[in-house]
């Protein structure tokens, strides 16, 4: 078995790359949630939401016939960029994201739609465009929402479990997460006092994000007010 | 030239007023849900037309039928709104450097605006932490310092109390130098168009009811349902013959007549406009004697204008037009009528200066 310290490592790194990369994507999404009204929106907003009521193991079956080796996008990665998503922590980083996305999306709205659109009016009559507008105005304003977002996603990349296992299998050291390595442990013999530990620093890992989020929004809405 | 011609579907009815505004101040005036605000929503491009055509100084900023319709970001125009809307996230500095310029005028030296509002202390303040005059003072500068053509106030008194309102009207005061700016004034407060406005136009639902020089329009008697009752009444040109008479009186000449009211802090021979309000005014066939009203004017009655129950407005010229609201009763029994010789009584306290 790997380090526990090394399982919490690969836990972290796959969970602050799938925020990371998901992050602008989930505000884009949001902000069109938000501000935006078109024909389909329902079905935008649906998309988003799908992996919250899907079952984790249809999601990394979706993301196998999808993004798998053989799947039209995942090859076209392969191809052009030069990378696999299937067994790698980069998958494992794929599954986190599509998963916590419509918290992240949920939140990171409620936080936009916050934002008194008569500001961003105003902000139009004094010369700014509509993107500088969102950028000096809506987001910053949003940020406690967007704050909340990225921190509930963390947390959930922090935790998921089916699709990462359906999507990139259980590889130690690329795709054994600290879940996949407690359910690891929990087949195993005699590994129950090592899942014990690895379900600690799950809880430590939960607490922290959550205090973190605490404080940081505290920071933001001080500043704000 | 601020040219509006066109037509928008509101809640409760259609705006379809053509307006062609010089540069000044031009007040509109109208009641709430006028369609001021609308109004100043489309020039600034926050509201789309359905049909019809604005102008700026030449450049169409919305045109129907040719199909322009610029965004607000690219039009030359200012507003500052009733709420103010300052960026909470940003310094009292960050609001006024937000804006970009547009338009033809070149930008205004920031130290310059930032002195004309008396802003110098506020700078590393938060919008929260300021007063609601200081917050519309921060508002103006922001308006101002993006150098526009048409600076639109959408009624930016209204949710000030009187001091600050009194403090505020100051500053806008000053923005009367420069003249060759359009300046669109949105109010429903007739002191504020009196000591402002060089141009009123009167707005009722959505039609420009008139417009012109704003003494001559509120002394008009038709128009006195689209001022609305409450500040219905007259303004009179007054001089300032006697700054203080030794009661705390100012004495002014009024086309002949004498008017005695609280000290006004103005110089001598300053001429002013005293708002006289309709129902502050009394009317008897005999000029009163001991009674505590001061001021007395003679005149014949032009017209009795019948209002809605037991009320009627008087029209009397006493050199100058002035309003009298009386009750049918009187009307009938005095036996108002045109050509009548009337004594009008005002009491002092009532008068105050629109200056």
């Amino acid at each position: 078995m790997t380090p526990v310290w090394e399982i919490a490592a690969l836990s972290l790194k796959v969970s602050l790359w799938a925020v990371a990369c998901s992050l602008p994507v989930g505000i884009a999404c949001a902000w069109v949630l938000a501000r935006c009204r078109f024909p389909g929106k329902i079905l935008l907003d649906g998309l988003v939401h799908l992996p919250l009521v899907t079952p984790p193991v249809v999601v990394g079956y979706l993301l196998l016939i999808v993004l798998g080796r053989n799947g039209w996008l995942g090859r076209l990665f392969h191809d052009w960029f030069g990378v696999t998503f299937t067994f790698t922590w980069r998958g494992a980083a794929v599954a986190a994201a599509v998963m916590a996305f419509p918290l992240m999306v949920r939140a990171i709205r409620l936080g936009i739609e916050s934002v008194d659109r008569r500001l961003e009016e105003a902000a139009r009559t004094l010369g700014a465009t509509p993107a500088r507008s969102l950028f000096t105005v809506t987001l910053p304003l949003a940020a406690p929402g967007l704050l909340t977002g990225a921190l509930l996603a963390f947390a959930r990349c922090l935790g998921e479990f089916g699709a990462t296992i359906t999507f990139v299998s259980n590889v130690p050291g690329q795709t054994r997460t600290l879940p996949l390595a407690i359910y690891t442990l929990l087949q195993t013999p005699e590994g129950e006092t090592a899942a014990a530990w690895l379900a600690g620093i799950s809880l430590a890992l939960a607490i922290v994000a959550l205090a973190a989020s605490e404080l940081a929004a505290r920071a933001v809405r001080k500043r704000l007010n | 030239m601020l040219k509006i011609d066109a037509r928008r579907k509101l809640a409760d009815f259609e705006w379809r007023g053509r307006l062609e505004i010089r540069p000044g101040i031009t007040a509109l005036f109208g009641q709430s849900g006028a369609g001021k605000t609308s109004l100043v929503n489309m020039v600034a491009g926050l509201l789309t037309p359905d049909e019809g055509e604005i102008a700026i100084g030449g450049t169409c900023v919305f045109s129907r039928r040719e199909g322009v319709n610029l965004p607000p970001e690219r039009r030359p125009v200012g507003v500052v709104f009733q709420d103010g809307r300052l960026f909470p996230h940003l310094s009292v500095r960050g609001n006024l450097q937000y804006g970009r310029r547009r338009g033809a005028r070149s930008a205004p030296v920031f130290k310059e605006v930032v002195e004309l509002l008396e802003l110098q202390a506020l700078l590393h303040r938060r919008p929260m932490s300021l007063s609601g005059g200081e917050q519309q003072r921060v508002a103006i500068g922001r308006a101002l310092l993006t150098a526009p053509d048409v600076l639109l106030l959408d009624e930016p008194l209204a949710g000030l109390d009187g001091e600050r309102r009194g403090e505020v009207l100051n500053f806008l005061e000053r923005l009367k130098r420069d003249s060759d700016r359009i300046i669109v004034y949105v109010t429903h407060r007739i002191e504020e168009v009196v000591r402002l406005a060089d141009r009123l136009v009167l707005i009722d639902r959505g039609v420009v009811r008139s417009s012109g020089e704003p003494q001559e329009l509120l002394g008009r008697p038709e128009l006195q349902a689209s001022i609305g009752q409450q500040s219905a009444g007259a303004l009179l040109r007054c001089r300032i013959e006697e700054v203080d008479d030794g009661d705390g009186l100012s004495r002014l000449s009024c086309s002949g007549h004498t008017i005695l009211l609280p000290r006004l802090d103005l110089p001598q021979d300053a001429d002013i406009v005293l708002q006289v309000r309709a129902g502050d005014v009394s009317l008897s066939l005999e000029p009163p004697r001991q009674s505590s009203v001061l001021n007395v004017m003679s005149g014949t009655v032009e017209r009795v204008v019948p209002e809605d129950g037991a009320l009627a407005d008087v029209v009397v010229n006493v050199g100058q037009t002035l309003w009298a609201r009386v009750t049918r009763r009187s009307v009938r029994e005095l036996g108002l009528s045109t050509g009548v010789r009337v004594y009008a009584t005002i009491k002092a306290a009532s008068l105050y200066s629109a200056n």
